[in-house]
């Protein structure tokens, strides 16, 4: 065997080792064994790499360097980056691995395209345009997750029209280069172009659609580097590039069906662009009651069971922790205390369960929105913290609201609810909650952490006297 | 191999890979999905090891430019990935079964 064959077997040993990391995250309790089987991989990947022929000095100079630069931001990005900020930190990531696939593949096109075939400069050109879409777009998704560009969806006449010119334009330019491999202008402007398609195609798309976007890139990623694994003949990057491709397409469906958004406005990325309009002036906006903390937390207390609903507004006070004492102090008294999670709540897929296991909830009394909306009837309580359209009952019944169709928590069936929330102003969609003039809802307005901690301190606080 | 036999075998991976995937992450509890994602984030790095023989064979100058770029970025893909990942799994704990009143029974 020559020493290519060697390298390729320790492909296949890291691709393997790939497929049983993700085969152990599939449970909590094995997810860490994943994360093993996946540097292992890595590793093996790596190393098998470095014998590739033709390497020279100066060039294992240059990787140690590039390598000891990257670990050197790398680490700190890993260590560092606090849990609330953790989608700007993914997105950030998918800018890099779009920015990586995309070079790699200009950089192969000029070395080798007199050894391309016609499908190579095809795939290579889709590979370079999504790479460099990936890129920009997920550049665009952290800045706007960051606040430091504006969330709300900015849309103008004719947008499609312009994407699709664009794309239409990249393209064309790819067949132009099948054409004539040896001319040299086409690929940058192809990087230009998908430069562009990236920043237009985040633009319209509101940040409440961001797990869905960032699950999407996720994919698009992936798929680059299939592409990439396609003209290289590896294997390897095929595989790998699948295996994520797959994951992040799978995470935007689920998020798409979180949201009642269709797949196709999605792939197409018009989503978002829809709802600003909607809602706003709520006619029957009614009366809503209120409650001091003391009152809530006195029913709290008596209650055989009480269900927590943490939205992102929870997270944004930094209140988890508190809301973790506040469960522990409920619990003490005897109370049956879940969390009911919504699959949208959040800035991504699943982050509110990082949130509150950040602040050691533990994972066995986060319960998804299936496994819980058949318990609201039975529940005395319900507490619902910073969370807006995902309790709101309009998503069931109203035709006309912009979340009409999207899978809701039953909040409303319970017996009583407390909702909390800084002001009576509409939440982040921009609508009116019917949740908010429900009889059975009263409202305890101020700061999610500061009402937890209130909260917290009654419900603690009055047990100690009867003990005493 | 004719380059057309490399492609169709490559097809076949692509697509066997994908459904092995779908099959796999489709049974992914939806309280692991953000460490999912920082997982995948770290695999889909891969594309390092293409990075690492652009920037190692050294053809041209701008090749290396663009390869050095490459392995700077997707090292730290790789490296904050797998880091983070692990992180964020070290706090999934489940329900310790202890007995609830005894911690501050004695006041």
């Amino acid at each position: 065997m020559d020493r290519m064959n060697w390298i390729q077997l320790a492909y296949l040993v890291a691709a393997l080792g790939f497929a049983f990391s993700l085969k152990w995250m599939s449970q909590a309790s094995t997810a860490r064994r994943g994360v093993l089987a996946g540097e292992i991989g890595f590793g093996i990947a790596i190393v098998a790499t470095l014998f590739w022929p033709d390497i020279d000095g100066e060039g294992y100079l240059l990787i140690a360097v590039a390598l000891l630069i990257g670990s050197a931001i790398g680490v700190p990005l890993g260590l560092l980056v606090p849990m609330t900020a953790m989608p700007q930190r993914i997105a950030l990531s998918h800018a890099f691995g779009g920015l990586a696939a995309g070079l790699i593949g200009v950089a192969h096109f000029y070395l080798e395209r007199s050894h391309y075939s016609k499908f190579d400069l095809l795939v290579i050109g889709i590979e370079i345009t999504l790479g460099m879409l990936v890129f920009t777009g997920s550049l665009m998704a952290a800045g706007k997750l960051q606040e430091w560009l504006p969330q709300r969806p900015i849309v103008y006449p004719g947008q499609n029209a312009v994407n699709f010119a664009v794309l239409g334009a990249a393209l064309a330019l790819v067949i132009y280069t099948m054409a004539d491999p040896d001319v040299n202008w086409t690929i940058p402007v192809v990087v230009g172009l998908g430069l562009a398609f990236g920043i237009f195609l985040i633009i319209p798309i509101g940040g409440a659609d961001m797990p869905t976007v960032i699950a999407l890139l996720n994919s698009y990623a992936g798929l680059s580097a299939a592409a990439l694994g396609f003209v290289l003949d590896s294997k390897l990057l095929i595989v790998a590039g699948a295996l994520d491709g797959a994951s992040g397409l799978i995470l935007s469906i689920i998020m798409c069906r979180a949201m009642n958004r269709s797949f196709t406005n999605v792939l197409f990325g018009a989503f978002g662009a829809t709802d600003a309009t909607a809602g706003g002036d709520g006619a029957e906006q009614g009366t809503y009651r209120t409650a001091m903390v003391d009152e809530a937390a006195d029913l709290m207390k008596i209650a055989g069971s009480v269900v927590i609903v943490p939205g992102y507004g929870m997270a944004v006070a930094q209140a988890q922790h508190k809301v973790r004492e506040l469960a522990d102090a409920l619990e003490k008294q005897g109370v049956d205390v879940k969390f009911a999670i919504h699959p949208v709540a959040g800035r991504m897929p699943g982050h509110m369960n990082v949130l509150l296991a950040e602040a050691n909830v533990p994972y066995d009394q986060l319960l998804d929105m299936d496994e819980i909306n058949s318990d609201f009837a039975q529940t005395d309580v319900v507490l619902v913290l910073g969370a807006n359209d995902v309790v709101n009952p309009a998503a069931r019944h109203d035709t006309s609201s912009p979340i009409y169709g999207m899978p809701i928590l039953n909040v409303d069936q319970a017996q009583t609810i407390f909702v909390v929330k800084r002001s009576m102003r509409a939440g982040f969609a921009g609508i009116e909650n019917e949740l908010f003039f429900n009889e059975k809802t009263s409202m305890v307005f101020g700061d999610a952490k500061s009402v937890v901690t209130e909260l917290t301190n009654e419900v603690a606080g009055q047990r100690d006297a009867i003990s005493l | 191999m004719s380059s057309t036999d490399i492609i169709i075998t490559n097809l076949f991976i692509f697509s066997l890979a994908a459904f092995v995937g779908f099959e796999v992450i489709r049974r992914i509890p939806k309280l692991l999905h953000t460490p999912l994602m920082a997982l995948t984030n770290a695999l889909s790095a891969i594309a390092l090891v293409i990075s690492i023989v652009i920037l190692g064979q050294g053809h041209s100058t701008y090749a290396q430019v663009l390869g050095f770029i490459a392995v700077v970025a997707s090292s730290i893909n790789v490296v904050g990935g797998f880091i983070i990942t692990d992180r964020m799994l070290k706090m999934f704990k489940p329900r310790e079964r202890k007995p609830v009143a005894t911690e501050d029974g004695a006041a």
